[in-house]
């Protein structure tokens, strides 16, 4: 590719534009960086009179706690049920509308709409939902003879944070989705049914292959938003109970930061998802790049 | 191996759009039919029709001694080469070929053979292990070729397989496509909007025009006595000239018009039926003005201006004259060479 040069008649214009982008960057992403990658490495005594570096003290304490392995655990669930769900969701719903004519821009405008709905919101939403006392789903799950309790049962906990979680992720993963199955020639497809392929057979053998880019590309963007992006929703439903089971490492860098007050520890969780979301964003970037290829 | 036939066949889109009207078309086995036409005439409607791939509206299709409207694609035993080829991006080459088979269950040892023979009469047995965007778009349509090929179907179907090759390549192509053909025996139904492709290809060739068969017949047939003034135009290049007879009786004389019906009041003229030689006996001269020489290696394509006539008249010649644009030239035409037609009808006289 062939870049263009761009002259400015003054020296200072072009730092003068790119300022306000790297200052937002330097105030808000690399001096934070920077202090929890500091602050990972200090701890204060208990009433915090005191505070000593303590190298990487931190970080052994916390691969020896049985709490941070649990969330570990618990994150590993979570983000892979997450995603999971929302994407063959949404890759059903998008052959499904793929296979209408007249009222697929109405189906698609409908099935965005959740995306919209800030994440907080949705929590409480489905925290009315589920809710053991007032809520509909217990009250028809125990028309089934399953008595739902989010409150002290940590499988029904883990579901509920799952599909609250997963219910907005839909939208954006269909929509791609969508867009890879118009991107699919509709001749392939006939050429197959010719060639004695069932429908159901045809979608293992032809489409779904051909999507693979794209599964894979929403793949790592579903694991980093579960992984990153779900503290409203958790916050709002669980806020990481019972008995921890639903406490990602998210949400239990802002419990033992601001919660508990353990700013060495909560610093070095955080710097170890810095370090996650890096190792996600390098792979991302380079099987994008390249493509799946087939 | 089958014959086809179309019963009355007619198709309508939902949403009203009519595509394909009255379509009555018996295919002997081992017949190749070239569809031809205009875009947007119904070509490939029609062969959707057949392949399956487009309900029948109307009338019945047979194939073989098996009605076949109601059969799903994969129960008509056709196999279709697609205009881009379709080509499972995803699959080797040699997979590419064996789906079908696969499919259907066959044994292994019999895809790999079929498979390896299919290979060998299309020369791609060297690039079975590669994915069909490694090939150029002529080894592209030999793995097409081929997937229709090993599935040894009752019929074949193309839509314009040729259009997306080079010239060369396309001409290449049609003769190999006819070679194999021949070779194998297999009924086809072949649809393409180039009317040289048509011509050199078919046992009998089928002309569509707004979803309606104009004429059907073999190529010297359609060539020789065009049954309306569409397939006149249609067929051959270039193109037929078209005079109304009025204008031509000013012209010659009345008896070089004598065979000609009273009531055609158009006259077609083939470019390549004038010449320059000096009319013989019983023979139309015509004169004309010289607007443009075009010469194309082994011809040339002259147009003219006739006094009082709007449209340029072209000449054909098989080689290129020494004539310099401007000059007034005389053609002659032998007398049996005219097409009457009626203008309103477009239908031919005699
Ligand atoms: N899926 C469709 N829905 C509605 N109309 C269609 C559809 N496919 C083709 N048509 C219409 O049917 C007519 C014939 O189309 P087609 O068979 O593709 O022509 P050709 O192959 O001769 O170019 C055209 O007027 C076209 O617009
Ligand atoms: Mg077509």
């Amino acid at each position: 590719m062939q870049t263009k040069r761009m002259t400015f008649s003054s020296k200072w214009l072009p730092y003068a534009l790119l300022a306000p982008q790297v200052i937002i960057t330097l105030i808000f992403f690399i001096w934070p960086a920077s202090q929890a990658l500091y602050q990972s490495f200090l701890r204060q005594d208990i009433f915090g009179l005191r505070t000593n570096f303590v190298w990487f003290d931190n970080f052994n304490r916390l691969f020896a706690d049985p709490l941070y392995l649990n969330s570990l655990k618990v994150t590993l669930v979570f983000s892979l049920g997450t995603t999971f769900l929302s994407m063959s969701v949404a890759l059903l719903f998008a052959v499904m509308v793929n296979r209408m004519i007249r009222s697929r821009d109405s189906y698609t405008t409908f099935l965005v709409w959740p995306y919209a709905v800030a994440p907080a919101i949705a929590g409480v939403l489905w925290w009315f939902i589920f809710n053991p006392s007032i809520g509909i789903m217990p009250y028809m799950l125990k028309g089934f003879g399953y008595d739902w309790n989010h409150r002290s049962s940590s499988t029904d906990a883990m579901i509920l944070v799952i599909i609250a979680a997963a219910w907005k992720q839909i939208s954006y993963n269909f929509l791609f989705f969508l867009a890879g199955l118009q991107s699919i020639p509709h001749s392939l497809i006939e050429a197959a049914a010719i060639d004695g392929a069932s429908r159901f057979k045809r979608f293992w053998t032809i489409v779904f292959p051909l999507l693979s880019p794209i599964t894979f590309f929403l793949m790592v963007v579903n694991v980093v938003y579960a992984m990153f992006d779900t503290f409203g929703v958790i916050h709002a439903t669980t806020e990481g109970g019972p008995a921890q089971a639903t406490n990602i490492l998210v949400y239990k860098v802002y419990r033992d930061g601001f919660v508990n007050l353990n700013l060495g520890s909560s610093a070095a969780q955080s710097v170890i998802l810095m370090a996650i979301v890096i190792v996600l964003t390098v792979i991302q970037f380079r099987y994008i790049e390249r493509r799946v290829n087939y | 191996m089958a014959s086809i036939f179309m019963d009355n066949l007619g198709k309508v889109y939902t949403g009203g759009v009519r595509a394909v009207t009255g379509v009555n078309l018996d295919i002997a086995d081992g017949e190749m039919i070239v569809l031809v036409g205009p875009s947007g005439c119904g070509k490939s409607t029609l062969l959707r029709m057949v392949a399956g791939l487009e309900t029948i509206s109307e009338g019945s299709l047979k194939i073989g001694d098996r009605v076949v409207n109601n059969l799903e694609p994969a129960d008509r035993d056709i196999a279709m080469v697609f205009q881009n080829y379709a080509l499972y991006p995803h699959m080797t080459v040699y997979n590419n070929l064996a789906y079908g088979l696969k499919n259907r269950g066959f044994a292994k040892s019999e895809i790999q053979r079929r498979v390896n023979e299919a290979a060998q009469m299309l020369e791609i047995g060297q690039f079975l292990d590669r994915k069909p965007r490694q090939l150029s778009g002529g080894q592209r349509q030999r793995v097409a070729m081929g997937r229709a090929l090993v599935r040894e179907p009752a019929a074949f179907l193309f839509d314009e397989p040729l259009s997306n090759l080079d010239a060369k390549l396309r001409v290449q192509m049609r003769v190999e496509i006819r070679q194999l053909q021949k070779r194998l025996g297999t009924t086809s139904l072949y649809v393409t909007h180039d009317q040289l492709e048509a011509l050199t290809m078919a046992d009998r060739l089928v002309v569509l025009n707004g979803g309606q068969i104009e004429q059907v017949g073999t190529p010297m047939e359609l060539y020789s006595r065009p049954a309306t003034t569409f397939v006149a135009g249609f067929i051959g290049s270039p193109a037929m000239n078209m005079l109304s007879s009025e204008y031509l009786r000013g012209l010659v004389s009345a008896e070089a018009l004598s065979h000609v019906p009273t009531q055609a009041d158009l006259i077609g003229i083939r470019p390549e039926d004038l010449s320059l030689a000096a009319p013989k006996d019983g023979e139309i001269s015509l004169t004309g003005t010289l607007m443009l020489l075009e010469p194309a290696g082994a011809e040339s394509h002259l147009h003219l201006r006739f006094d009082g006539h709007d449209d340029m008249i072209v000449a054909r010649l098989p080689h290129v004259p020494d004539v310099a644009e401007g000059a007034k030239l005389t053609f002659s035409l032998p007398r049996g060479k005219l097409h009457p037609f009626d203008r309103a009808s477009g239908k031919r006289m005699a």
